[in-house]
């Protein structure tokens, strides 16, 4: 069993050479006065992957989550502090990293396992798991150069997640591949976390990251601004982003929420209690309890239904209704009544939100809070029960070739 | 054996269990040798990998590295036994004797110091023992040493030309001797490389100053002569009692020409100074890469 990853304090600095002095002469023509800035790519990091969970790495280009993945890979070596463990290690930092053009496939095989530290029988062991999985038993025996990308990428991917690791060190490879071999690999990183291997991941997708990890440090120019759980950390992350006025990917270009005025509960009540479902031609309210830590003026709120596909229904706000908010102070009860539901049979999600008049400033935003379910609606196909009858009538065949 | 019996429990077989630490201090030198030394499969694969890239896509493969040799004794048998009337008997079984265990240093010496700049792509994206890599560029002439001394052999059975019985036994000592020097100079100056990309074009012309000043085309009793009592001079070259003790076991001379007429322990003293020095490099050139590999990575 391994012992997880231990990261204590962990400063990694590089010096970047104005320009690389890389020949005797330029050495001795800039000797005593070699020019170079010193970078704090990873500054005093510090935080523990538990054994057998999974942490995400969040933070924007240049932040420093590669350069820690490398220290715990050891490719790099910290400046100060050090990073522990005990179990064996694979790293997921480029896929194929170690295959050689002018070897086969299962050379390569043989020779990237024995730069995990594989034994030749080990590796017999395993080479048949891996072809499988790489899909690519008819070119194992070609040479890798003529391998497409997509080739190569499941090659070493295959190769990495056959050695078994105890610890897995993976870096946003997944977006190599296909979409079906994306999924496989989704689905072997499941089977990771299923069998208890630590796992530390680094990604640029907010949700990949909110989907596949226990916990998330984020990583804000070389220093860990947050680490815990994962909604409280991307909330770091995004504000961290909106400071710099960037978005997170995966966000659809949202703002990040600020938290100022947060949503404390929400339900949604029935017409009739008994039963958890509506009726098309029923009543609806979805209610929302809404705490303020200060005084605030500019706010609306919103509403947005989706349906299971992800198809926006409806959105609308306070403001677009005409309810003027003059100003919140501590708790707000907000109902949306919706008088009449005219939605085909099925269930819907109802995400909330809070922000300014302008919508430039996000306060809170919960997707997908809520969910009701719409029964004995009109037997139609679509998305919205629209009243209509048919009428069939002869038509008088006389009257037209007249 | 020993890593798959305390796997047996589990189906999948897993790489060696490695407990790590990556701590700002560099590992210990029984560590990195201990490191090394638990991927020694990795250096055999990388030798291979060398080998067959070397030759990938040439006709001629494995034979261009006899060419090289026979080319040298085409050349140095006509410009020293035709042109400058060299008194030395058999001169082909003398030359090569000495250049074989020559090009074995010098090629494994400059892929040595070349093979961490021409791995970098390995270097910065996975880890492992970087000392592997100028090893299995070592690795790789060793096998082409192994080669060319069957053009050797083949040569000394065409002439009738038999080896020392006795002096055979300066061989294996001789070759550990030399692998010792190779290592610990090529683990330095791979390292070096990285960091002053001028380390290998330096190298070439090093290498070139050394051949001449190592008795190889030429015979050691005229050195020996020249410098008299303070012939110990030669030996600061930790080469030459390796050279020798080839030249010793496999051209034999008869008594008195060509080598010293000394005795069989005599060459093993001198080979005693190589071993220590041997051993002397390989102390420092591993630790000296210990400190140079921290920042192999980035600068590389």
């Amino acid at each position: 069993m391994s012992t997880g990853i231990t990261i204590d304090s962990v400063t990694k600095e590089f010096r970047i050479h104005d320009q690389q002095a890389k020949s005797l002469k330029e050495r001795f023509i800039s000797m005593g006065r070699s020019s170079y800035t010193e970078f704090l790519a990873l500054d005093d990091v510090s935080f523990e992957v538990p054994s057998g969970t999974t942490v995400g790495l969040l933070g924007h280009n240049g932040s420093g989550k590669s350069t820690l993945l490398k220290c715990v890979a050891g490719t790099l070596r910290p400046n100060k502090g050090s990073i522990r463990y005990e179990g064996r290690l694979a790293a997921l930092l480029e896929l194929g990293a170690g295959f050689h053009p002018d070897l086969t496939g299962r050379e390569n095989i043989y020779l990237n396992g024995s730069i995990m530290g594989m034994s030749s029988r080990q590796i017999d062991r395993i080479f048949d798991d891996v072809v499988a999985f790489a899909e690519l038993s008819a070119f194992i025996d070609q040479q890798v150069k003529y391998y497409s990308s997509g080739m190569y990428a499941r090659l070493g991917f295959a190769m990495a997640v056959n050695v078994d690791p105890e610890i897995l060190l993976i870096d946003e490879v997944l977006a190599v591949g296909d979409e079906a071999f994306s999924r496989k690999c989704l689905d072997r990183i499941d089977q990771f976390q299923k069998a208890g291997t630590t796992i530390l991941f680094v990604s640029h997708s907010v949700e990949l990251a909110r989907e596949l990890c226990d916990q998330i440090a984020v990583l804000d120019a070389g220093k860990m601004i947050a680490f815990g759980d994962p909604n409280d950390a991307v909330r770091s992350y995004r504000a961290s982003l909106h400071e710099r006025g960037l978005t997170a990917a995966g966000d659809s270009g949202e703002i990040a929420a600020t938290g100022e005025v947060k949503l404390v509960k929400s339900w949604v009540e029935m017409p009739v209690e008994a039963r958890d479902w509506v009726r098309p031609d029923e009543q609806l309210r979805i209610h929302a309890v809404y705490e303020s830590a200060m005084k605030i003026d500019d706010i609306l709120f919103a509403i947005a239904l989706h349906d299971q596909r992800g198809t926006l229904i409806h959105s609308s706000n306070s403001s677009v209704m005409g309810t003027e908010i003059h100003e919140i102070d501590g708790r707000v009860h907000v109902t949306y009544l919706l008088t009449h539901i005219p939605l085909l049979f099925g269930t819907y999600d109802v995400s909330l939100g809070a922000h300014t008049q302008n919508g430039g400033y996000l306060y809170s935003q919960e997707d997908a809070v809520l969910r009701f379910n719409v029964g004995d609606s009109a037997k139609a196909d679509g998305i919205i029960e629209m009243p209509f009858t048919v009428t069939v009538e002869p038509v008088d065949s006389r009257v037209g070739s007249d | 054996m020993n890593d798959s019996q305390d796997d047996s429990h589990r189906q999948v077989p897993r790489p060696v269990a490695r407990r790590s630490v990556a701590n700002a201090e560099a590992p210990s030198l029984l560590q990195r040798l201990g490191a090394v030394w638990t991927y020694r499969e990795l250096l055999g694969n990388l030798t291979r990998k060398e080998l067959k890239v070397k030759y990938k896509n040439s006709i001629l493969g494995f034979m261009w590295s006899l060419l090289n040799p026979l080319l040298y004794l085409i050349v140095f048998s006509i410009v020293f036994q035709q042109i400058l009337r060299a008194q030395i008997p058999t001169y082909a079984i003398f030359l090569l004797s000495g250049l074989l265990v020559w090009n074995l240093f010098s090629t494994g010496l400059a892929s040595a110091t070349g093979s961490i700049v021409g791995n970098a792509s390995l270097v910065q994206k996975v880890w492992f023992p970087r000392e592997v890599l100028p090893l299995s560029s070592i690795g790789a002439a060793l096998v082409h040493f192994f080669l060319q001394t069957l053009v050797l052999a083949s040569a000394m059975l065409v002439l009738r030309h038999a080896p020392s019985p006795t002096g055979l036994l300066l061989i294996v000592p001789a070759l550990i001797c030399l692998l010792l020097i190779l290592s610990g100079l090529g683990v330095f100056l791979s390292a070096l490389n990285v960091k002053l990309r001028d380390i290998q074009h330096l190298l070439e012309l090093v290498l070139l100053a050394w051949f001449w000043f190592t008795p190889i085309v030429y015979e050691y009793l005229p050195i020996q002569e020249r410098l008299g009592s303070s012939s110990w001079i030669a030996f600061i070259n930790p080469v030459l009692p390796i050279v020798m003790a080839f030249q010793r076991a496999l051209y034999n001379p008869p008594s008195g020409i060509v080598l010293p007429d000394e005795s069989l322990l005599w060459y093993f003293r001198n080979l005693g100074v190589s071993a220590v020095a041997g051993v002397v490099l390989v102390i420092v050139g591993f630790m000296m890469f210990g400190r140079m590999e921290a920042d192999l990575a980035e600068e590389i």
